[in-house]
């Protein structure tokens, strides 16, 4: 339980280092070592402990039992906070894979003629300062947006769950070296780090940007992986696993990855839109995706010199971005309430 | 060394055999989401100076809690006092104004935490903390404040005291960061000081040490003690009386002598039977069935009917309220009388060894039978 | 105490070899010729180009290359732009004012961050509380220079309150907006966090017994809560200050400032690869210093951690 991070609380781009250390075995365990009375079987000792003094633990055993997961679910059903941002992702990946089905507007199709020219008969948004139809780049801008996301999350909570694993479960030294190359990448600042990386790489495309935010992103996941790990592999359920001849892989896989991933579910949720995040900076830099690739942070920065004169073209693809982040982020804020106890 | 420390209480000090505390028909719920919890359902007692009462029970059976309720430290939400009266030294601090209420909190009753690490501050000095007692109710200057912590420490018997005043609390063992604890509850001489299981999270040896602090340091002060527990071999030295505590509710309350030879509940008798003794080395040990009640959903009649060895038809039904079953104690089972009849032929035929108090055969006679 | 910072400093050799090393990697391996990655989107004449081989020490191979870097970092030799103007002069006039711009983006996100994060933990379920827990959110959603363009807009231009653009002799008042962009995400953050840290500490056993000895309540929110709980949130700021030096990269170069930021936007827009390496470069070792400070520092505030 203290080895979970709140990841949107301020450990999450910085500064984790400070935080950990703080949540290491300082607190005892709770567990009282050597009840007297007489526990009528051993299943309630679970049940019972504790429950004088924490009114939770009491609430806690009504009902049916229930898994962290399923109760999590169960919570989740009914949550706004959880089913607003789900039905506006969906819908931002409908958008993303069939862009055609909201516009049949090309958004590479401009006329320095129609440059910032108003809204108009199909084309609600009006024109940005190239003559593009706004609206149609912002429908297209998506796709660019949430591969980014998909694909660095995706690549970074594998390098990162596979790192932080491994060093956590085997400790030791291999713990050590891995940890340190963890630091190393972690001391790199995600944008500062992708700036250095992308301003002296030539033709840059989706996959060099989601490469370099890989690269860079993964270390928080490793962090996170590993003490959650470390606090899963020393449980009793493990040690008795063990006891009885499990193997390292199946005991990898069986008990402690299945308990230990809840909060790295969580951080990669909340990833998602810091990587979107960052790529529309690095799009807006110039230094992300390529101007022929339509992106949200392509099109802001396009658009900055219009800024006084017509914000339109600048703050519709703003929101776009804008909500598209926020939705992750309160997606993945809702699954972290949702699965962790001691928020309720 | 005592006197030393002690700093007069405002106001006469209650006589000794007043009931300096009563506690009349307390009611204690928490609300969750779950649903509400009746933790504390009526329980009723009256601790006098000098004397120490034992509330007994295992986890879940309301004894911290109502414990809390009177310290005024319940954590609300979820917890709420919905019924009864608590009375220190004549008033009652339920109606109380917040600002009295503190005046009396940590001066005149004071609480002993189960586990000194947690709590403990951990970033501050144990010495800070003991001198803050004097600096916030005395006014006492930080240098008076350490001059009087270094004195407490020594009278709880934690060597080089001077030396130790400025360490934090995890430098200290469990033991001593329990001695620093009960540093803090005695500090200001208080009336009624309640230990919520003090010795639960020391390891054995370190318990006895404990527990002779406890008899040492209130042997001849008209402290009253409350001593909440769950282990009945550390009530039967230092108790005066002693309250078994289930689902919320007092099921039995006697003099510490008379519970342990004479249990009028089947709940007490249980548990005096779950005692593992040398004398009965060999034989499988007792427990009692079931499980305890979940408190959203207290059973009907008396409480502990699902795990009774003796129900009856009307033990489902009926709550037993608390019968007067000798001088000074009550049990709350409508066939007290049969327990008590069955307890009294076994218990002159029990040995009492080592003066360890006795215990109960029949209880096992009756389940093995 | 000593041995903590001893073991940190330690600790810290290895990360620092290795994370200069990694920005060094990241700058010379990537595919095709290094100095037209380095040049940018200019045409290279052959004495740029002698100049820069020269600069960059390319005709030694990659480890010496490397000793060359951490040379130029430890003698404070950073290069010259493309203009010839060396990048530690740009650095003297730069950082000062980027450090006056993070010091007010710190001070707005204390000011308004702790007290609104003490309020929010101490009152948990509350209005106040779940309105601010979904502001912060919006908040860290927006991306900065989002935020920094609609703050300029509607806050600059159309309420005419402070300045779009910051003058050239970069008076305070100008600074205050783009302090405010620049802190809002970090805001965002402290008040999560602190109002995490007071709503974990405030059901913690030793508050509970701060309020059993009889404590009022200001001295066991002020004394015993709030002490435990700005661990974190110190540290945090700390190693913000750090962060913000880079962060004002974007607030920078949308409200026009001349700090360390602005030179960077400008280099990235025109394509001076070499002077953005070596801003970067500078940017991060604040950043490795300021955690390291940070670290100090939370052995400091927490007695706990000096055994450790």
């Amino acid at each position: 339980m203290p080895s979970r991070q709140s990841p949107s609380d301020g450990s999450e781009t910085r500064s984790a280092q400070g935080v950990t250390t703080q949540q290491s075995g300082v607190r005892p365990t709770g567990d009282s070592p050597t009840p007297i009375l007489p526990a009528a079987s051993p299943a309630s000792t679970a049940a019972t402990r504790d429950a004088d003094t924490d009114a939770g633990d009491i609430s806690g055993s009504t009902g049916k039992p229930r898994s962290l997961f399923t109760d999590a679910l169960f919570d989740l059903r009914r949550k706004p906070m959880f089913l607003i941002p789900l039905v506006l992702i969906l819908f931002l990946a409908v958008v993303a894979i069939f862009p055609g089905l909201f516009t049949s507007v090309d958004p590479r199709f401009c006329q320095l003629s129609d440059a910032a020219k108003g809204p108009e008969a199909g084309h609600i948004f009006g024109f940005n300062r190239q003559g593009c139809d706004t609206f149609s780049r912002t429908v297209h801008g998506a796709r660019a947006s949430l591969e980014v996301g998909l694909l660095v999350t995706v690549g970074a909570v594998l390098l990162g769950a596979i790192v932080g694993a491994v060093a956590g479960f085997y400790g030791g030294l291999v713990d050590s070296i891995l940890s340190r190359l963890t630091d190393v990448f972690f001391a790199l600042p995600l944008l500062l780090g992708a700036i250095v990386f992308l301003s002296s790489f030539p033709n840059r495309n989706v996959f060099v940007v989601s490469f370099a935010l890989i690269v860079l992103g993964w270390p928080q996941i490793a962090r996170i992986m590993r003490g959650s790990v470390i606090g899963v592999k020393d449980a009793d359920y493990v040690l008795a696993a063990r006891a009885l001849g499990a193997k390292d892989r199946r005991l990898m896989f069986r008990h402690v990855l299945p308990n230990a991933i809840a909060p790295v579910i969580v951080v990669a949720t909340i990833s998602l839109g810091i990587f979107i995040v960052a790529e529309a900076t690095l799009s807006y830099l110039g230094i992300g995706l390529p101007p022929t690739t339509v992106s949200w942070g392509g099109d802001i920065n396009s658009a900055t010199d219009a800024l006084r004169t017509t914000p339109r073209i600048l703050l519709i693809p703003a929101a776009a971005l804008s909500i598209t982040v926020l939705s992750f982020i309160l997606l993945g804020e809702a699954v972290r309430e949702a699965l962790d106890p001691r928020l309720r | 060394m005592t006197t030393s420390v002690r700093i007069d209480n405002p106001g006469s000090p209650p006589e000794p055999g007043h009931a300096l505390l009563e506690v009349e028909n307390l009611h204690v719920e928490f609300r969750t989401r779950d649903g509400v919890a009746k933790a504390v359902n009526g329980v009723s007692y009256e601790l006098h100076a000098g004397k120490t009462l034992a509330i007994l029970g295992e986890s879940g059976s309301g004894k911290s809690v109502s414990a809390q309720a009177v310290m005024g430290i319940l954590d609300s939400p979820p917890g709420f006092i919905t019924e009864g009266k608590i009375r220190f030294d004549g008033q009652d601090l339920l109606t109380m104004s917040e600002k009295d209420r503190r005046t009396i909190r940590g001066e005149r009753i004071s609480m002993v935490f189960q586990d000194a690490l947690s709590a403990l501050n951990p970033v501050y000095s144990v010495g800070f903390q003991i001198a803050e007692m004097f600096r916030v109710h005395r006014g006492a200057s930080r240098k008076e404040g350490m001059a009087k912590a270094v004195e407490l420490m020594d009278r709880v018997q934690i060597p080089a005291a001077k030396g130790r005043v400025k360490d934090y609390p995890h430098e200290f063992s469990g033991g001593m960061r329990q001695r620093i604890m009960i540093a803090i509850a005695i500090a200001l001489d208080p009336d009624v000081l309640i230990a919520d299981e003090p010795t639960t999270a020391l390891d054995v040896t370190v318990q006895a040490q404990v527990m002779a602090l406890f008899s040492d340091l209130l042997k001849d002060s008209n402290t009253g003690l409350i001593l909440i527990t769950h282990d009945l071999g550390v009530v039967a030295d230092v108790a005066d009386e002693i309250a078994v505590m289930y689902a919320g509710r007092i099921v039995e309350r006697a003099p510490v002598g008379e519970i342990y030879a004479r249990p009028a509940h089947p709940y007490t008798q249980g548990l005096l039977a779950s005692i593992p003794r040398v004398d009965r080395k060999g034989q499988a040990l007792y427990a009692i069935d079931g499980l305890p009640p979940t408190l959203t959903r207290i059973p009907k009649g008396c409480t502990f009917h699902p795990r009774c060895s003796r129900v009856q038809d009307n033990c489902r039904v009926d709550v037993p309220p608390l019968y007067d079953v000798g001088p000074q104690r009550v049990s709350a089972c409508h066939y007290w009388e049969d327990v008590l009849a069955e307890t009294a032929t076994t218990a002159d035929a029990d040995a009492l060894t080592d003066g360890e108090p006795s215990s109960v055969r029949t209880a096992q006679g009756d389940r093995r039978g | 105490m000593g041995r903590y910072v001893v073991r940190r400093l330690l600790q810290m050799i290895p990360v620092f070899i290795g994370s200069t090393l990694l920005i060094f990697l990241l700058v010379n391996l990537t595919p095709g010729d290094p100095l037209l990655n380095l040049a940018g989107d200019r045409a290279l004449d052959p004495t740029v180009r002698a100049q820069l081989t020269e600069q960059f020490h390319l005709n030694r191979n990659v480890f010496l290359q490397y000793l060359y870097f951490m040379q130029g970092i430890f003698t404070l030799d950073f290069g010259t732009t493309f203009s010839g103007r060396p990048v530690l002069d740009i650095m003297k006039d730069a950082f000062p004012i980027t450090i006056r711009l993070a010091v007010l983006a710190l001070l707005f996100e204390a000011v308004v961050g702790l007290p609104a994060g003490l309020i929010a933990g101490l009152r948990r379920g509350k209005l106040f509380d779940s309105t601010s827990l979904i502001a912060s959110l919006v908040v860290i959603a927006i991306p900065i220079f989002v935020l920094g363009f609609v703050i300029q807009l509607f806050v600059a231009i159309k309420l005419g309150i402070g300045s779009p653009t910051v003058g050239v002799t970069t008076p305070w008042k100008d600074l205050l907006l783009p302090a405010v962009v620049l802190g809002s995400l970090s805001l965002a953050y402290i008040l999560r966090l602190t109002r995490t840290s007071v709503a974990e500490n405030a059901r913690s056993d030793y508050v509970r017994t701060a309020t059993a000895k009889g404590l009022g309540r200001k001295r066991v929110v002020t004394v015993h809560l709030l002490r435990n709980s700005m661990i974190p949130v110190v540290t945090f700021l700390g190693a913000d200050l750090g962060a913000l030096m880079g962060g004002a990269l974007v607030t920078e170069g949308i409200f026009n400032i001349k700090g360390v930021g602005g030179t960077l936007f400008l280099s990235i827009t025109r394509g001076e690869t070499a002077t953005v390496v070596s801003l970067v470069t500078v940017l991060v070792l604040v950043y490795l210093v300021a955690n390291l400070v940070v670290d100090l520092l939370y052995a400091v505030l927490d007695p706990r951690i000096r055994y450790a």
